[in-house]
């Protein structure tokens, strides 16, 4: 995979091989590798100065859908639904948790509705992270509740409470699963339907531990649930999330939160320039 | 997007074509085409240069029998390589004479243990081995809801003390429990923990220090990138695993990661999950999963 340009060999290897370690992808990896080659090229930079300009190509590619896609901020006064998607096990009902607490300290009024009615205890769980955050839970015990239901039932209580932020939690599916892709564009579409003045951000739940098939996903569920960003887990671990670069630059979607750890206050706004120093960093 | 795997070493087998010997300069462009695909499909870069140094020898020099075309008998090479490192098919779960066998879950958080500590017991259920489940995350909320809710659907007892008891007390406990009432096969679901989390990894030694599992099982969701190898490795260096569970195959993941666990620890994957139901448990299978890393 050697790009033709200034940097020797030795460089693209180690280049490369960080690149593939942290999970960014053959494809992304020789897109960057190629750009960067280009860059050292026309600037006539020299080779040594690489990283710092593989560090800016890369976090370009992350900041240019954060630029494009305008204003992330809670609307005050008005109903903001934020709907939680994403594979089994991403971290999506402890995301959930910790947008809660967050929305509580900032002072926002907040309700949860559990859409997940398939898996096992998700309504308790979620509701566990109800208490933790002083944030109501709607949800429906009965068994093999319809999750777009749950969803109808939820803002029409958000509405008569003056809800700010609803945010909806949803089961974990894979994307080959039509079936449930179907249900999930049903919850969207209920949304929309049901509050169409409300502002609306619809974001996947990555596991930064996750290789190529984050792809995948970020395609499928883009459809199914009209994305408007990403949420990447588990980055407390060692794993590096890149599979998120060419999520972001295919599919344009921006990072909005970073998540570092299972407690309710390990959320973080994504940071371009910290992701990508860790990315790289040794 | 990625081409598919199959394309690309379609194209790789073609530069093969019309000779009668597999040579070291025929094999390079092939050899890289493989490089390629395996990490496309999520094995961890070392495994990869591995494995590539290994079969390399191995193709090469390879007369070409007649009728059959040289990328042919490269990619039955290429194939034979992966299934041989995957190892034995469908190893089944270690039963001791004096009951109770004890297994003992480990892994990431999210990867499935909890759903796999259920569909085992369900398997054991099946082929009438009695079953206790043990409740031992007492960290993640609900954790032991879950288990019970999942042991009512499978009718299998589930062992807990609550979310303020010791995992090692609870587990330690379990273990008895199963002793007095003659069960046949103790399974311990434990919480996900990062394999760099110090606390959480001792503990998971301690508990495995305690009861003395005769199985620990690193279950590894299938669609994990790189870091399987090193969760692997150290899970195995830090607990010491027996054998692995390769969750999540019901996805359309490549599944790399199972070439990476194997490889790195050594012992075998013993079964599948192949769903978010009870019942989605399968064998594991290396020639299934050699056909699925490399597209065919
Ligand atoms: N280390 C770490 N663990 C996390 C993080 N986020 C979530 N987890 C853990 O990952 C596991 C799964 O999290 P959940 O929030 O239940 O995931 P989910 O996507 O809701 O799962 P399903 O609803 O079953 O699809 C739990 O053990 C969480 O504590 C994170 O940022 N870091
Ligand atoms: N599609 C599919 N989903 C699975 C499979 N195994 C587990 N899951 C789902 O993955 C999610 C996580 O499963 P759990 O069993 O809770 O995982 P865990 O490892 O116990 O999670 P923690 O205890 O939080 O570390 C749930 O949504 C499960 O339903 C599988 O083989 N296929
Ligand atoms: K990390
Ligand atoms: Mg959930
Ligand atoms: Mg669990």
């Amino acid at each position: 995979i050697v790009g033709q340009g200034p940097l020797n060999q030795v460089a693209v290897d180690e280049i490369e091989a960080a690149l593939l370690q942290a999970d960014v992808g053959v494809e992304a990896t020789d897109y960057i590798i190629h750009s960067l080659q280009q860059k050292l090229k026309e600037k006539a930079l020299p080779p040594d100065e690489a990283i710092t300009y593989l560090k800016k190509i890369l976090r370009d590619m992350l900041d240019k859908p954060l630029k494009e896609s305008g204003s992330f901020s809670l609307e005050r006064g008005n109903l903001n639904i934020w709907l939680i998607t994403g594979v089994n096990g991403a971290g999506k009902t402890t995301t959930i948790g910790k947008l809660a607490r967050l929305a509580q300290k900032s002072g926002y009024n907040c309700l949860i509705g559990a859409a997940d009615t398939f898996r096992a205890a998700a309504v308790e769980q979620v509701k566990i992270w109800g208490e933790r955050s002083g944030v109501e839970v709607v949800a429906n015990p009965s068994k093999n509740v319809d999750p777009a239901s749950v969803v109808f039932d939820a803002i029409n209580a958000a509405k008569s409470r003056g809800i700010e932020l609803l945010l909806v939690d949803t089961a974990g599916r894979l994307q080959n699963k039509k079936n449930l892709m179907d249900e999930l564009s049903k919850v969207r579409r209920t949304i929309s339907k049901k509050a169409p003045d409300a502002k609306v951000e619809s974001l996947l739940v990555l596991d930064a531990t996750l290789g190529q098939n984050g792809l995948r996903q970020a395609e499928v569920f883009s459809q199914a649930a009209k994305l408007s960003g990403v949420v990447l887990t588990k980055l407390d671990g060692t794993a590096r999330g890149g599979v998120a670069l060419a999520v972001v630059q295919q599919l344009s979607l921006p990072i909005r939160f970073i998540g570092a750890g299972e407690g309710i206050d390990d959320l973080r706004p994504f940071s371009s320039y910290e992701f990508v120093e860790a990315l790289l960093g040794g | 997007m990625f081409d598919s795997i199959a394309e690309r070493l379609e194209g790789a087998w073609k530069k093969l074509r019309g000779q009668d010997e597999i040579s070291p300069s025929n094999i390079r462009d092939a050899l890289r085409d493989v490089r390629r695909a395996l990490l496309e499909a999520d094995v961890n870069l070392q495994v990869v240069k591995e494995f590539i140094a290994e079969v390399e020898p191995k193709a090469q020099g390879t007369k070409v029998i007649s009728g059959i075309s040289p990328d042919q008998q490269f990619i039955k090479i290429v194939y034979d390589e992966l299934v041989a490192v995957m190892g034995e098919t469908n190893v089944p779960l270690i039963e001791v004479d004096t009951a109770p066998t004890i297994i003992l879950m480990a892994g990431l958080q999210g990867t499935g243990k909890t759903t796999a500590t259920a569909k085992l017991a369900l398997h054991l259920h099946k082929l009438n081995r009695s079953c206790l489940m043990v409740a031992t995350d007492v960290y993640r909320p609900a954790a032991i809801n879950q288990l019970t809710t999942l042991g009512n659907q499978i009718g299998v007892p589930v062992f807990d003390m609550g979310s303020d008891a010791n995992p090692v007390d609870i587990a330690r406990l379990g273990v008895e429990k199963a002793k007095v009432e003659g069960i046949n096969t103790v399974i311990i679901d434990t919480a996900g923990r990062l394999q760099i989390d110090a606390d959480m990894m001792g503990e998971l030694s301690r508990i495995k220090e305690t009861v003395k599992p005769h199985e620990t099982l690193l279950v590894v969701d299938a669609m994990t990138g790189q870091e399987a190898a090193s969760l692997t490795h150290v899970f195995n260096k830090q607990v010491g695993i027996s054998g692995a569970i390769l969750s999540k195959l019901d996805g359309d993941s490549r599944g790399g990661a199972a070439l990476s666990v194997r490889r790195v620890s050594g012992t075998p994957i013993k079964f599948v999950g192949i769903g978010e139901k009870v019942e989605a448990l399968q064998p594991f299978y290396p020639e299934r999963m050699a056909s699925r890393i490399l597209g065919m």
